[in-house]
């Protein structure tokens, strides 16, 4: 692959994104176009996993002036894999969106497009400066989608959430701005290959870069600053939350182990903050997810606890550790996705998520009800899924470095995740099918309600809602069973955090 | 020296207004933000070197660094695309919607595709959502509104 190529993962979506809004309102060619780009997308991801299947980087200075000049894009193993699962997640998620018609507006399509090229840049950037650039241009997009839920008519809730994301995300991304600031005054350059071990040398780096790695920590909600994600994420449509659940606050941890593992070189005299913030971020989040009563605000705070878990392998910093954590990320992300898109599909038919308003879901949508169970086991860490290998592998990793308050709290947590699994599937997909759901059906207009007894047992999740769903729960079995395979290309990434010299030298040759 | 009490007066401001309850004040809470981080930046790039790098230079050391001043065009006009987007959040909403006071209006279930009925043409689960989702779950997530 010719490193010339990296910048077009940011260039095609972003002239798709251009030229569909000129188009104006044609919704079949809108989805046609998009679909192609990120399967296109998504494709290119998959061979730059083949080309650095041996490690190694490739590094472009766009515009091609001299190293240091040059915003650098660069791809090595890790955001390989990164761009690959995002990809995924984002083809996934939008099938879903054209399924449950959120993706009719004419500025869905145009957002998407905005939102991958924004992904891409941040996942391929090497720049910090350039970083934040490009998480706005992930962000503004979002705040778009995320008030798409209900055009003309959102309430309240809704616009309230809204207002708490787009708020707190201006302020993390002020903070992370300031970050840069500071490291350009004490370092003299924001490019990842000049800053390489700067923070491990000078304290004073150590500080700037902590100021953005704590904004990243905002982003990625652990533990003191998780409330915004547990609020935002809930009060959109299921669409935007599936599709949101995987990319923003896994950018925000892909970046905190660039940052750390570049700029730190794995400065093994802050691990502890980590590992104390990890175990926190595990434990009170998912107390706060046993403690709800909805499923999308259940699998919110699930996510920060899974966070806690994926950041630990980066306070853990060793080979075994990384290759861990970045396993549990690219797992959770699929895991998650699945989760939110099942729940979700339910959501649109039946017009809730609160437990005990719906019932019997298991015996009217066996699919749905299979997907979900298979990734809430996958999530809970049961062996024959993806999730397994993962919670494992971390264990093992933090036995090996000592770690024993962390193996603990990971054990513990397994169970309470597993209980509020079983709670979502006792309120929903469990009992007998209630009849208040299918009077209420009446209003959604297009089926009516038929005669009770008959509605009580017909599906009304279409194939198409379900299949992306059931997709992703299929992924997640697969890797599971055959865990070898994502198992090494996360050795491979991991070796290129543990030993940066071919990302720097990349960087440095671009 | 003097960068330094601006821009931190400049953030004790804008973490006063964060405080406060109107939406519109929180967004001129954010105005300051950005106008402190905006000064850290250009500080970054050295306050001494006080000339305008423009033209052709005859004594490099005296002129500013242009990198930081490029980092400040580039987050001005970020800053101003968000806050453009939080004034009309401010007055979507309800009539008086720059109000931040938590309310419960939130108690609705959260059908996020606009089809929040369910519950609602049937009494019981509806006084059920109300008691049991809200008021445990609901009060605690204050968010603004």
């Amino acid at each position: 692959m010719i490193s010339s190529l990296l910048p077009l993962l940011v260039a095609v979506p972003l002239l798709t994104a251009g030229a569909l809004v000129a188009v104006g309102n044609r919704p079949r060619l809108h989805k046609l176009t998009m679909l192609t780009v990120l399967v296109a997308s998504l494709a290119a991801s998959i061979a730059m996993v083949a080309t650095f299947a041996d490690g190694g980087a490739l590094a472009h200075g766009v515009a091609n002036w001299p190293f240091g000049v040059a915003i650098p894009f660069v791809a090595d193993m890790f955001s390989a894999l990164m761009l690959t699962v995002t990809g995924l997640l984002t083809v996934t998620c939008t099938a879903f969106a054209i399924a449950s018609r959120r993706a009719e507006s004419p500025y869905f399509a145009p957002l998407v497009m905005v939102l991958i090229a924004g992904i891409n840049g941040a996942l391929l950037t090497a720049d910090l400066f350039n970083l934040f650039v490009f998480i706005e241009v992930m962000l503004l997009p979002s705040y778009g989608l995320f008030i798409l839920a209900a055009p003309g008519k959102a309430p309240l809730r809704q616009i309230a959430g809204a207002r708490l994301y787009v708020t707190l995300n201006l302020l993390t991304s002020t903070i992370f701005l300031a970050g840069v600031g500071f490291v350009y005054g004490t370092a003299g350059t924001v490019n990842l290959g000049e800053l390489s071990a700067a923070a491990a040398e000078d304290s004073s780096v150590a500080i700037a870069t902590a100021i953005c790695i704590f904004a990243l920590g905002i982003k990625a909600s652990v533990v003191p600053v998780h409330g915004w994600l547990a609020c935002a994420y809930p009060s959109t449509s299921p669409a935007i939350t599936a599709l949101f659940s995987g990319l923003h606050t896994k950018v925000a941890i892909y970046a905190i182990y660039r940052i750390y593992a570049v700029v730190f070189d794995g400065d093994a005299q802050w691990l502890w903050i980590g590992v104390a913030i990890c175990a926190a971020t595990m434990v009170i989040g998912v107390l706060g997810a046993v403690g709800e009563n909805n499923t999308r605000s259940i699998l919110a705070f699930h996510m920060v606890s899974q966070i806690g878990y994926i950041l630990l392998g980066v306070a853990l910093f060793t080979q075994a550790g990384l290759t861990a954590g970045i396993f549990y990320l690219l797992h959770h992300m699929i895991v998650k996705a699945s989760l939110f898109l099942s729940t979700g599909a339910i959501e649109v038919r039946y017009g809730t998520g609160n437990l005990g308003q719906v019932g019997g879901i298991g015996r009217r949508e066996p699919v749905i009800a299979v997907a979900f169970f298979v990734a809430a086991l996958s999530l809970a860490g049961i062996p024959p899924f993806s999730g397994f290998v993962a919670k494992l592998s971390l264990i093992l990793a933090a036995l090996d470095d000592g770690q024993i308050v962390a193996v603990v709290v990971m054990l513990v947590v397994s169970i309470v995740t597993l209980l509020s699994m079983l709670k979502i599937w006792s309120g929903v997909f469990w009992g007998k099918p209630t009849e208040a759901d299918d009077n209420d059906e009446a209003d959604d207009g297009p089926r009516g309600a038929g005669a009770s007894t008959q509605t009580a047992v017909r599906p009304r999740i279409g194939v198409a809602l379900a299949a992306p769903a059931v997709a992703l729960a299929a992924l997640t079995l697969t890797l599971g069973i055959g865990a070898e395979v994502l198992m090494s290309l996360s050795a491979t990434a991991a070796e290129g955090l543990m030993d940066t010299t071919s990302y720097v030298e990349a960087v440095r040759g671009s | 020296m003097t960068i330094a009490i601006t821009a931190g007066l400049l953030v004790a401001g804008a973490v006063y207004l964060f405080m406060q309850r109107e939406m519109l004040r929180i967004v001129l809470g954010f105005i300051l933000l950005s106008h402190a981080v905006n000064l850290v930046i250009i500080a970054a790039g050295g306050t001494s070197r006080r000339d305008a790098p423009f033209g052709a230079p005859e004594d490099v050391s005296t002129v500013a660094d242009p990198l930081p001043q490029a980092f400040v065009l580039t987050a001005i006009v970020i800053a101003f695309a968000i806050t453009i987007l939080m004034l009309v959040l401010s007055v979507t909403g309800r009539e008086d919607g720059d109000s931040t006071e938590p309310t419960h209006d939130d108690q609705e279930p959260p059908a996020g595709e606009g089809r929040g009925r369910a519950g609602r043409g049937d009494p019981e689960s509806g006084v059920e959502a109300g008691a049991g989702a809200g008021a445990e779950s609901d009060q605690d997530r204050t968010v603004t509104s």
